[in-house]
């Protein structure tokens, strides 16, 4: 069977211009036309030579970690931005989801926005006439038709645009894994939808963190690392790969991420301190502090620090920030510093953990990092009896239990 | 290979086309994003559509008391405020639809890294919001013509009019894509753009003609303005003055060289708004 979806040596380049914004500005551009030495310029590689084939039905699972290329393979495969080099040859119709509800407007009705975005994301007035439907069923808002999306809530926004895209009905379809947001049930109904989707015969690609949906959607998969293929195979022989590879990653972990320079985003280092000492490996129950740098180029005024905690299979265990906490965090606006996370005794079982990062400035998420860093925690008895629960059973252990027993005296 | 309907081929950016076949098959998200342009311009306003008229009707009291009146500024042997009038609700055309083209790349930047379609159908759906809002602005315009007991010559309107805004629609539309690609690269343009609309006002025969300008080089230099050409065109039946060819040619060939400039520039970046924006 012929392939549909050929990906011939593409190569990305991009070129970073150090300590400037992505934009520039006249000043800055004629300035530079008068240095001897312009900015330092640096060629920096999203992708180096990748090629890979897609067969028509099959499910194409692509995993790696932060930056090593799989938005910008996306972005290609999208048509967003062109390749430096190599070629991608289609045989059929594609459509991408980067993200739902592309160009929703909160002005306009639901109705008016299930055309809109429908039409953004390729399909014909016609199309969307005979489907209109079974969308609005799927979405469950039949009676906010007609009320401007800005009523919405944020849930009933996310499931409308989960409604349109699943009623795309290309031969190939490139999901990002930013589907799989919102609530559990939600993500269930994300998952479950395009597993249909691949039964039906159609080709997806999909870019995901999560390795248990990784396993479950698609039947081969490939690895990035630093722009090139580094394992390809079966989506479960791959997502081994990668969970071994990450934890020989770990092994030189000493408790210090200090992330690319890249100007334009603010978290610039993490660091993990087991009872205080930067270290790479924590223990159950010890004092467990995640500090945060980070340098803005605008002052916060409400910074939010979100921070996620995964297992080894990728999933959440613990998701929280410090307005679940706190709230605010400085009655200033700061643009540069670090935020502290301290957690008092680590509920957490001994194995490998990674760690996602939202930070952002009130409502608004300004840089995400996924899998950020990694730790180990290794066994320690939180109890005075020295033995553990059953870790098949528990994701956690609580500390802080009281037994006791009162006999009925006869 | 067999090659079916929808087979594509991705590579490293192409050689300069404009590429029409492909900005017809986009020709639904086009007629979608006017469409929303224009519903969400007059949502939640309690006039609506009549703002359209009402801006222009607006200036054009002020210019006639002010202006006309007072300092006694010749219309070209039109009724100052039709010849006010048929000026601004063009010049309306050309700086709204300047302005909103010119941000649009900015505007839509999310969509932009999002999803692909030809980026084309961005300033051109915001010049045509523009011209609906013309459509609107040129309702009053005949009762005026009316009231105002102006002669026009209907044969010469038939086609000066919708050569007029179509004039208008072409000057705008070339600045306008050149204005958003640099836009996109150099955030400076989003300062220029009002302050160039500003002072292209001043220096286009809106409210006066340009017969009071002194001096044919200054004449010369200010028709290289796409919009004197526009405007003039637009007042033909409605004048016994007859224009300056020269001067309406210049203006005309200026409007294609700023739309080929245009265009070219915008095609020859656009495949790079999605890493810049």
């Amino acid at each position: 069977m012929k392939s549909i979806l050929e990906i011939q040596g593409l190569s990305k380049k991009f070129r970073i211009s150090h300590e400037t914004a992505p934009y520039l500005n006249i000043r800055d551009a004629m300035l530079n036309m008068f240095k001897r030495e312009r900015t330092t310029r640096e060629d920096f590689w999203a992708l180096k030579d990748v090629s890979f084939e897609v067969r028509p039905g099959e499910s194409m699972g692509i995993i790696g970690r932060n930056g090593a290329g799989k938005s910008t393979l996306l972005k290609i495969l999208s048509k967003i931005t062109p390749p430096t080099s190599g070629r991608i040859l289609g045989r059929g119709r594609i459509a991408s989801l980067l993200e739902v509800g592309t160009g929703f407007h909160p002005e306009l009705t639901g109705r008016e926005n299930i055309y809109l975005n429908g039409s953004i994301l390729g399909m014909k007035k016609r199309e969307m006439d005979s489907r209109f439907d079974e969308i609005v069923a799927f979405a469950g808002t039949e009676k906010f038709l007609d009320t401007p999306l800005k009523h919405y809530s944020s849930g009933m926004q996310l499931r409308l645009a989960f409604a349109v895209a699943a009623f795309l009905e290309p031969e190939i379809l490139v999901i990002d894994e930013v589907l799989a947001v919102g609530d559990a049930e939600f993500q269930r109904k994300c998952l479950g939808k395009m597993e249909d989707v691949s039964r039906s015969g159609r080709t997806i690609l999909f870019v995901s963190h999560n390795m248990a949906a990784i396993t479950r959607l698609c039947s081969r998969a490939i690895q990035l690392d630093a722009g090139k293929i580094v394992s390809s195979g079966t989506s479960s022989e791959v997502a081994q790969h990668y969970l071994n590879h990450n934890d020989q990653a770990l092994a030189g972990f000493a408790g210090v991420t200090t992330m690319p320079r890249d100007t334009t985003k603010p978290i610039r280092k993490i660091e993990l301190l087991c009872n205080g000492n930067i270290m790479g490996t924590m223990h159950m129950d010890c004092s467990m502090e995640i500090r945060v740098h980070f340098h803005a180029d605008e002052p916060l005024d409400a910074p939010v620090l979100g921070v996620i905690i995964k297992d080894s299979q990728q999933v959440p265990l613990l998701g929280i920030n410090n307005k679940h906490y706190t709230g605010a965090l400085v009655t200033q606006p700061v643009s540069k510093g670090y935020i502290s996370v301290l957690i008092k005794h680590l509920p957490l079982f001994d194995g490998h953990y990674s760690l996602d990062f939202y930070f952002g400035n009130a409502f608004k998420d300004i840089e995400v990092l996924h899998d950020a860093c990694r730790f180990a925690v290794e066994p320690v008895a939180f109890s005075v009896s020295g033995e553990m629960p059953d870790k098949g059973l528990n994701k956690f252990f609580i500390k802080d239990v009281t037994w006791s027993l009162k006999s009925d005296a006869t | 290979m067999e090659k079916s309907d929808y087979s594509f081929e991705i590579k490293p950016r192409q050689t300069f086309s404009i590429n029409l076949k492909e900005l017809l098959d986009y020709k639904e998200l086009f007629y979608y994003f006017t469409w929303r342009d224009i519903k969400v311009k007059y949502r939640q306003t309690f006039l609506g559509v009549l703002w359209a008229m009402l801006q222009p009707l607006m200036m054009m009291t002020i210019f006639t008391l002010f202006i006309g009146r007072s300092f006694g500024i010749p219309s070209d042997q039109m009724s100052y405020p039709v010849f006010a009038y048929s000026g601004l609700i063009l010049w309306f055309v050309f700086a709204s639809g300047l302005s909103n083209a010119g941000n649009s790349m900015i505007t839509n930047a999310q969509m932009i890294k999002k999803i692909y379609f030809p980026r084309l159908i961005i300033p051109l759906s915001s010049i045509l919001v523009s011209v609906f809002d013309f459509a609107v602005a040129f309702l009053p315009f005949i009762p005026m013509l009316l009231y105002f007991d102006q002669p026009v010559s209907l044969m010469a309107a038939l086609w000066c009019w919708p050569a007029g805004i179509l004039l208008t629609m072409v000057g705008s539309f070339g600045p306008g894509c050149l204005l958003a690609a640099l836009n996109i690269k150099y955030r400076d343009f989003r300062y220029v753009i009002p302050f160039l609309i500003q002072v292209l006002l001043f220096v286009t025969p809106v409210i006066y003609p340009m017969t009071i300008v002194p001096g044919k080089w200054l004449q010369y230099i200010l028709a290289l303005n796409p919009m004197y050409g526009a405007i003039t065109v637009f007042r033909l039946p409605m004048t016994p003055v007859s224009p300056d060819a020269t001067l309406l040619l210049i203006s005309v060939v200026s409007s294609m060289v700023w739309l080929i400039i245009g265009l070219g520039y915008f095609r020859k970046t656009e495949s790079y708004f999605a890493d810049l924006a």
